[in-house]
């Protein structure tokens, strides 16, 4: 317990850019956590000088902000219309098969966290997924499955 | 101490000699987000690995983004004092294969090649580049043979890396010149002459913008570089800071030497981490060589300049939404007046342009405004930056002289559609632009002729889509992604957005009613009138457009519950959650 504050505290604390703010703060803690559990609202608050309240406003507001652990791994899917025009359905149908959900979320196992992104800004690669921050272009649903098959998505690993 | 700026040329023409005409071979590999996308990382591990077990020597540069994104992973090859041979779609068994035949025999592989660049074409267009062998010039493919790079000029060609071969094409120059010859007004006024318009989306005059910020007295003023790019089929803004961030950071010390500003923060959304971290990178080496800081290049000129990340928020693109994100809060608009001039960030006066406009000031200061205005077409002087993306057989980011038929950009330039399909409809300048129909792309590319099409040409962003295409649901997408990212502050666009998405599920779900239209035009208007920002503003655009030109497959889908193309009949997924 004590060592997640501690993580909380250095990737508050130890923002390298000279202008520190709410949001800020609270993306050095994803980054670190990959989360934003209520312990850091309090140290965010704290200190920015700012409220509990006005702490969560930002996190509620960017959905990037998430308030639980993520999966080991993370999955996002364009749905832009750029990819939508190339067959990003399909392959968000084959994605959500692969990992068991009906819907963006996260696996009960604990293994993936997936995610519709409106544009992962290599629209000209559509459709385009990406797993941990890795972008995969010109996906299939066939290429997809597989990809993830390889992050111990599907029954056959449980 | 910091380097004078002939002491950094004398060292960057060095070094720039050093990589084209040294040695051993340059090998740069483009990793910019299509890069990436396109699987660069793993085919520079291949060319590194390559290398060592040949044991050859090569440089190895991961550079940006040429435009040419529908060839990536794209492996240039230049021999010391040869021409840049260009491999496209490479895969890490073809990098092997380029390494043991062109870098260690000396022979290209004429075969899988997609052509060549002169030797000296480093920067810039090259107009004297020769034939090698039997490769066709690079520079007579389709997507490149009308560009006019001004912008992009380093894109491609230089480490994003490297301040000193920015250098040595010329970076900088501008900023000296304007320091050691030029009054900031006399920066201003070559802006003005230049006729350079915003690019981020309202193409409104900079010269102007500039001087009302030049007009005020403040002790503290701000120039703040927006590359939220939330436009999905954009990604010419990032491209751009992963390419060549100096541009913009030079751009942006003109900008505030101009109006007087010695304060800045460059924009990015979290979440892509090329950009961020290029620029992030460009801004430190540039304090290191005294171009930032306090007085650069030794003159009385100082400037502090910073990256801001956003979280995932489109509106927080909107100029006055984007101050409350640097400034930590919601990005939510602000009402206006006071406009940012007046009040800006952290209630200081404050310009705010976007990454295309300000990538142009180099340029125009170096070349003068009339050279600039020289380009183009009527009011829209210089280029477009666009991003081709959709149904298109070249897919990628080209710089072109506006007045350039919007035609010859779909058929031409990106070579038409694929599998030999029909054209239906294109979407331009972001979801809030609205789609045209294939027979009404009849336009040349001016800022004013889009818009008296009905469209906008915006930030450049192209998306195509071919006859297998629904518009009802091209439509929704549009609309569930503008409700997905409205921010909530305003209810006409809070609650227009969820009403339109509502009966446009409906409809493409097959159970439309008759009255639905009115319904969607009554709402429309209402965001129109009522909201506060571009963002509810123009938020009915891509249904007002659509029922311009596809009106009878509206229809269809409400009187005869069918879906002419099929497409509504596939599962579709969209966000259910949205910002709270
Ligand atoms: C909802 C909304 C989103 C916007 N997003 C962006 C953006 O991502 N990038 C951008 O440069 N401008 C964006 N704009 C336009 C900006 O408000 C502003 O006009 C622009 O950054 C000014 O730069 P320019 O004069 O160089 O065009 C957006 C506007 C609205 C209403
Ligand atoms: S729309 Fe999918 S990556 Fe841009």
């Amino acid at each position: 317990m004590d060592g997640l504050k501690e993580r909380i505290r250095k990737a508050v604390h130890n923002q390298p850019q000279p202008t520190v703010t709410i949001l800020s703060s609270l993306l050095a803690v994803e980054d670190e956590l990959g989360y934003i559990p209520p312990e850091a609202v309090d140290e965010v608050a704290g200190f920015n000088r700012a409220t509990i309240n006005d702490v969560w406003a930002v996190v509620s507001f960017y959905p990037n902000f998430r308030t639980t652990p993520p999966g080991q791994h993370r999955v996002e899917v364009c749905w832009g219309p750029s990819c939508h025009l190339v067959g990003a359905m399909p392959v968000i149908a084959a994605v959500l098969e692969a990992v068991g959900l009906p819907a963006e979320g996260d696996t009960p196992d604990g293994r993936l966290s997936l995610r519709y992104n409106t544009c992962l800004g290599a629209c000209a690669q559509a459709p385009v997924m990406s797993i941990d921050h890795h972008l995969i272009g010109r996906i299939t649903p066939e290429q997809a499955r597989n990809r993830l098959a390889d992050y111990g998505a599907g029954p056959a690993t449980e | 101490m910091a380097p004078t700026f002939q002491e950094l040329q004398a060292q960057a023409e060095q070094r720039w000699q050093a990589l084209t005409a040294g040695d051993r071979p340059w090998i740069r590999v483009g990793t910019a987000l299509c890069g990436q996308a396109a699987g660069a990382d793993a085919v520079v591990q291949a060319l590194q690995e390559s290398l060592e077990r040949h044991n050859a020597a090569a440089q190895i540069s991961q550079v940006g983004c040429l435009g040419l994104c529908f060839a990536e992973p794209l492996v240039d090859v230049q021999l010391p004092g040869q021409p840049r041979v260009f491999y496209a779609n490479v895969t890490p068994e073809q990098a092997e294969e380029i390494i043991a035949s062109h870098i260690v025999q000396g022979i290209p592989l004429a075969g899988s090649a997609l052509g060549c660049l002169g030797s000296d074409d480093g920067g810039g267009d090259s107009s004297d580049n020769g034939e090698t062998g039997d490769l066709p010039d690079l520079n007579r493919h389709p997507m490149r043979a009308r560009e006019q790079r001004i912008a992009l000029r380093n894109a491609g060609n230089i480490d994003p890396l490297d301040i000193y071969q920015y250098a040595a094409n010329g970076g900088y120059r501008a900023l000296h010149q304007a320091l050691t010859g030029m009054t900031g007004a006399e920066v201003l006024e070559q802006v003005n002459i230049s006729g350079l318009r915003g690019r981020g989306g309202a193409a409104f005059a900079t010269g102007t913008k500039w001087r009302f910020l030049a007009g005020s007295q403040a002790p503290v003023k701000y120039i703040l570089c927006n590359c939220e790019e939330g436009d999905p089929g954009a990604f010419n803004d990032k491209g751009i800071l992963e390419s060549d961030p100096h541009t913009v950071v030079e751009g942006i010390l003109l900008a505030g030497y101009a109006t007087g500003a010695n304060y800045g923060y460059i924009f990015i959304r979290s979440g892509h981490d090329g950009p961020i971290d290029r620029t992030r990178a460009a801004v430190a080496q540039a304090y290191d060589l005294g171009l930032l800081g306090r007085n650069i290049l030794g003159s009385d000129f100082s400037f502090d300049l910073e990256v801001a990340l956003t979280g995932d928020s489109y509106v927080s693109g909107e100029e006055t939404a984007l101050m409350e994100a640097i400034e930590g809060s919601r990005a939510m608009p602000r009402y206006r007046p006071p406009f940012p001039a007046q009040v800006g960030v952290f209630g200081q006066p404050t310009n705010i342009n976007n990454v295309k406009t300000l990538a142009y000031v180099p340029e125009i200061v170096a070349r003068g405004g009339a050279w600039f205005a020289g380009i183009g077409h009527e009011r829209s002087t210089g280029t477009a930056i666009l991003c081709l993306s959709g149904a298109l057989n070249y897919t990628g980011m080209v710089e072109l002289p506006m007045g350039i038929n919007l035609q010859d950009v779909l058929y031409e330039i990106a070579g038409g559609v694929p599998g030999g399909k029909e054209l239906k409809f294109i979407q331009t300048g972001g979801p809030l632009g609205g789609v045209l129909g294939a027979d009404a792309t009849d336009l040349v590319l001016d800022f004013e002729v889009f818009r008296n099409a009905g469209a906008i040409l915006g930030s450049g962003g192209i998306i195509a889509a071919d006859e297998d295409t629904c518009a009802v649901d091209l439509t929704r997408v549009l609309i569930a992604f503008c409700q997905y990212e409205s921010c909530g502050k305003c209810f006409p666009c809070r609650m227009g957005m969820s009403h339109l998405l509502e009966v446009l599920e409906r409809i493409s779900r097959l159970e439309g009613g008759p009255e639905d239209l009115a319904l969607m035009r009554n709402i429309g208007e209402n965001m129109q009138a009522g909201s506060l920002c571009g963002h509810g503003q123009l938020g009915f655009n891509p249904v007002s457009s659509a029922l311009r030109f596809f009106a009878g497959e509206f229809e269809a889908h409400i009187t005869e519950r069918r879906c002419p193309t099929g497409s509504c009949q596939t599962p579709w997924f969209s966000p259910r959650l949205s910002r709270r």
